[in-house]
């Protein structure tokens, strides 16, 4: 009797967890990694470990964002270019004479900054987002090697710093799961996160209910440029310099890539940050597997593109049968 | 007599070079319900967008309670305790039952963080569905798996959970079955007999809305060209209205 109950809970508690937007990309990301495994002897070991959190940390920092986004219906393509605009405004701050502390935040403060401006663009000139970007795009690239003068520059900083943000081996997966975990209360427990979502859902519902809906969506903006920004300066401290081309369309694609992967709806409305880290990881790990075994680097792209296209047919027909369930 | 609960004078909404509203007098009493009829683009929903305080009259007067109010923006309508139910569905879908009753009223956990208090939202959600009859397997069903019916029922039950006083439905019963439409004047029905809201509604349907309202208005071309109570009127009566109307703009 109790036993029966406790298969029926449990199975209540499988069902309701496959039921959940993210499931599907956690069951693919364990399987890669059984997979890589069980393909590479290497694949669990402290020194590839490393290297696979170092390539996840930032396009999930830049997922967080982009989710945030894609949820109220819109998107920042240039966050990569802002990636590299931030430590070469936080290398110049610190010619100045601020404190490297001091400086990051100058440099934040810019990354934000652009965030504001394409808010301004998309929400009063009513340029839309996709259009915004696309001009911020080449505009911050142009920028950033206007200010490095076309080349790199050393991070500035001492010891501790430096390792604290990103020079250390696993500091930069540390700072992107806390990041994840703030984001995932944001969007789940606090109004900003449930009128993100309302933003995105039913725009005109949201603001006859009173919610200031373009205030959801410059906030969210400012967010993600703020988030690019970060995620290039605990870049340019893990690596100790910056080029001005680093970053760039690939991460934020990558980032995009993650939220949808993870479950986030393209259209809006929906989304979950922790499907963004899921979706990261298993970006992440799709990239270095295919390179531990020793893929050629030509037929390595095909594998990642088809893999995403797969992953994304498995999530929409996921998510219609889970639909079909209810 | 019955207490009057919100009363317009003289309303006048242009936008550019379109009058909407050119003139338009309503009031309704408390425990009252009226129907305003009409075509569209008669001015029914600017009329009821600016006793929201969703769009600001050009020029007329509001008054709540019999206390001349200006409303300023929705919120300061809800703080009068107007609250409505539009038509195209104030509720999102990707969120659940309760988060949608507590859209923009969010009940918070103590505490420096202002996290959302979900225990409390669903409790409340609850209780409220009950007290007024609707009945929801669980308030945690995202409102798009719910039939229009169900969905009209949240979007009455979050403006009546809110302390609403003045009730305004936009085409509550549009694109609803027979069943359906049958659920939501039984619950306005239920309403009504509580005998502290005023509620007014705008429709289409003729013989429905004079089946459930007390007094009817009829509105063309941004004028009350019509007002009668509805026992002694009927849709035969109202059609014939309208009907001269278009006689006389096909004439003209």
């Amino acid at each position: 009797m109790s036993a029966a109950a406790t298969a029926g809970g449990l199975r209540g508690r499988l069902r309701e967890f496959l039921l959940r937007p993210e499931a599907s990309v956690i069951v693919v990301a364990v399987v890669l990694v059984i997979y890589f495994q069980f393909a590479n002897v290497n694949f669990l070991t402290n020194a590839n470990l490393q290297t696979l959190s170092q390539f996840i940390a930032t396009p999930v920092i830049i997922a967080c964002g982009e989710i945030m986004l894609l949820i109220c219906r819109e998107i920042d393509l240039s966050v990569g270019q802002v990636f590299a605009l931030a430590p070469f405004v936080m290398e110049r701050a610190h010619d100045w004479g601020l404190p490297v502390p001091l400086a990051m935040a100058v440099a934040l403060a810019v990354s934000g900054g652009v965030g504001f401006v394409i808010g301004l663009i998309t929400l009063r000139l009513r340029v839309p987002s996709f259009i915004t970007t696309l001009g911020m795009l080449f505009l911050i690239t142009g920028l950033t090697l206007t200010i490095s003068r076309g080349f790199p520059a050393d991070t500035p900083g001492g010891k501790l710093l430096t390792n604290l943000m990103g020079n250390w081996g696993y500091a930069e997966i540390c700072w992107a799961f806390a990041v994840v975990a703030l984001m995932h209360i944001v969007l789940r427990h606090t109004r900003w996160g449930l009128h993100t979502i309302a933003t995105g859902g039913n725009a005109i519902a949201a603001a006859e209910a009173g919610i200031d809906i373009d205030r959801i969506r410059m906030g969210n903006f400012i967010l993600t440029s703020t988030l690019g920004g970060f995620a290039g300066l605990l870049e340019a401290f893990r690596i100790g310099s910056t080029d001005p081309l680093a970053g760039g369309s690939n991460i934020m694609f990558l980032g995009v890539a993650s939220g949808v992967i993870g479950g986030t709806a393209i259209a809006g409305g929906a989304g979950t940050i922790i499907g963004g880290l899921v979706g990261g990881i298993v970006l992440g790990v799709l990239q270095d597997g295919f390179t531990l075994q020793g893929i050629n680097a030509f037929t390595f792209d095909i594998i990642i593109g088809a893999a995403i296209l797969l992953a994304m047919v498995a999530n929409i027909h996921l998510a219609r049968l889970r639909g079909g369930a209810r | 007599m019955s207490t009057e609960a919100l009363r317009a004078e003289r309303i006048v909404k242009t936008f550019g070079h379109v009058t909407a509203l050119a003139g338009v007098s309503m009031h309704v009493a408390r425990g009252e319900m009226l129907g305003i009829l009409g075509d569209n683009g008669a001015g029914k929903s600017t009329l009821m967008k600016i006793l929201t305080g969703f769009h600001q009259p050009s020029s007329g007067q509001v008054f709540v309670n019999g206390a001349p109010v200006t409303l300023a923006s929705v919120d300061r309508a809800r703080a009068l305790g107007i609250e409505c139910v539009y038509q195209d569905l104030a509720l999102i879908n990707g969120l659940s039952i309760y988060h949608n009753l507590f859209l923009n009223r969010e009940l918070l956990r103590p505490g420096p963080f202002r996290l959302l208090d979900h225990r409390a939202m669903r409790e409340r959600a609850r209780a409220a569905l009950a007290d007024i009859g609707v009945n929801i397997p669980s308030v945690d069903l995202e409102v798009g798996q719910l039939s229009g019916g169900q969905r009209q029922a949240i979007a009455v039950a979050r403006a009546v959970a809110s302390d609403a006083r003045i009730l305004l439905l936009d085409e509550p019963l549009a694109a609803m079955g027979a069943r359906e439409a049958g659920l939501i004047i039984d619950l306005i029905e239920r309403l009504k007999s509580r005998g502290d809201i005023a509620i007014v509604m705008i429709a289409h349907n003729y013989a429905q809305t004079l089946e459930i309202c007390d007094r009817v208005m009829l509105m063309q071309h941004g004028e009350v060209t019509y007002e009668s109570r509805a026992a002694e009127t009927s849709a035969a009566e109202l059609l014939e209205i309208v009907r001269r109307e278009y006689r006389a703009a096909r004439a003209g």
